[in-house]
């Protein structure tokens, strides 16, 4: 028996994307396996770490809880698409100003992460970044200097609205 | 891990969605946020054969109050009810429980109709759904159908659905100016399943408590009342509260903790949500 598949046509980081997809395949393995877009990690394929965190018609969700299959019209984002635009260059230069990432796994999800929080707008506390990044694992840093960075762009985004 | 093979198919309508249930195998699962039963697949803990979609049925993701009640659709995503008016004036104790549901991105996903569905034992809305004494509507091939929250769990993950139901919605009595609701849970990180965790309500009645109704996580097969606990806690006495949930409860020991431990745990989290109840509602 040959496995089910479908066809859909999504946007992903602007662009329009026919493919034929496997019924079972996640959206994370969508994207590395047939789109090329490694960015996205694959840590723990259940829910829990955060490495395939991407954004679906907007709002930031586990690719590995995902099917393929249901983004048929969605409009997919992925750290490439919002790295390239410019969105997160100040939260990009603040991880690497403050060593926020050592080995880089969980980076790209902890950016859009933390990006989802920061365009809330305002100045959240550190236990509101931490229990907001609480669903993204990185077992290098210890967090404090992600939660720093997270903080000084809040801070300087702030001050710069004004 | 990755998922045993299935195929996929998008329900178009809540009759669709019913009629691609009736399969003689038995063997097809719905699809909701799919934030428990996708990890379950990924882990091949389930290799259901069709995989229902349900997100893009339309009527299922309203949330009205109306006639003293708080209706909610099945497919009310975590996030949707955390944005929601109706939920925090008229369900304050899911609006206090929802913040402790898994983490951002899940919440953007997940729905109430799936975690309900689900009935994890650790999850906390079931619980909620309890300690409210709500109800849920189903739809089935053969009709619709109210089940009581106080029938619906019947153990691990066991519950009055059929394999052929879909749960469309759940109803809570809209919270009244005596209405007290608690909530407390201990997990190991925030977003993460409770090791036991404790939904209550309950009404004010002159300086103390009436129609008190503590639901328990985290420490049995399904969410369980305290129903021992609830009588002295209504008698004011926290204390005897805590002491009869020798009664009320018996945890086992699970991959995050002892029976013991959580049986302590218990009482820590009575006397908090003692403590939520019998200050002036949130």
């Amino acid at each position: 028996m040959s496995a089910p598949t479908h066809q859909i046509t999504l946007t992903v980081n602007g662009e329009t994307v026919s493919e034929t997809v496997e019924a079972r395949k996640t959206l994370v393995d969508f994207l590395r396996e047939d789109l090329f877009l490694t960015g996205s990690h694959v840590g723990c394929e259940h829910g829990v770490c955060g490495a395939c965190t991407v954004r679906v018609d907007g709002a930031v969700v586990r690719g590995c809880l995902m099917l393929a299959a249901q983004c048929d019209g969605a409009r997919v984002e992925t750290i490439e698409g919002v790295s390239d635009g410019g969105e997160i260059a100040d939260l990009q230069a603040a991880f690497e100003k403050r060593n926020a990432l050592q080995c880089g796994f969980c980076t790209p999800g902890m950016l859009l992460t933390a990006q989802e929080l920061l365009a809330g707008g305002g100045v959240p506390s550190r236990e509101k970044i931490r229990e907001h990044i609480s669903g993204n694992y990185c077992r290098c840093t210890g967090y404090q200097a992600i939660v720093d960075a997270i903080e000084a762009v809040a801070m300087a985004r702030a001050g710069g609205e004004k | 891990m990755k998922p045993a093979p299935f195929a996929y198919a998008k329900a178009r309508s809540l009759d669709h969605a019913i009629e691609l249930l009736a399969r003689p195998d038995g063997e097809a699962r719905l699809l909701a946020g799919g934030q428990s039963l996708m990890a379950t697949l990924n882990m091949r803990l389930s290799a259901p054969k069709l995989l229902i979609d349900l997100n893009g049925v339309k009527g299922l993701d309203g949330i009205a109050a109306k006639d003293g009640a708080v209706e909610i659709g099945a497919m009310v995503r975590h996030v949707q009810a955390e944005r929601s008016a109706d939920i925090a004036r008229y369900a304050p104790l899911i609006a206090l429980a929802l913040p402790h549901i898994g983490h951002a991105a899940i919440r953007n996903r997940g729905t109430l109709g799936g975690s309900i569905a689900f009935a994890d034992p650790a999850a906390e809305l079931p619980a909620c759904l309890l300690a409210l004494g709500g109800e849920l509507d189903i739809a089935g091939h053969k009709g619709k159908r109210t089940v009581k929250a106080d029938d619906f769990f019947k153990g691990l993950f066991e519950t009055a659905l059929g394999p052929n139901d879909v749960l469309t919605a759940i109803r809570i009595p809209a919270a009244t100016t005596e209405t007290r609701v608690g909530f407390a849970e201990f997990a190991r990180r925030h977003g993460d399943y409770a090791i036991a965790g404790l939904a209550a309500c309950a009404k004010a009645s002159g300086a103390g408590l009436s129609d008190v109704r503590l639901a328990y996580f985290g420490v049995g097969n399904t969410p369980i009342r305290a129903k021992n606990a609830e009588a002295a806690l209504a008698g004011g006495d926290i204390e005897g509260a805590v002491k009869a949930l020798g009664g009320d409860l018996d945890p086992q020991d699970d991959v995050q903790s002892t029976g013991a431990a959580k049986k302590h745990l218990a009482g820590v989290l009575l006397r908090r949500v003692a403590k939520q109840l019998m200050e002036a509602r949130p």
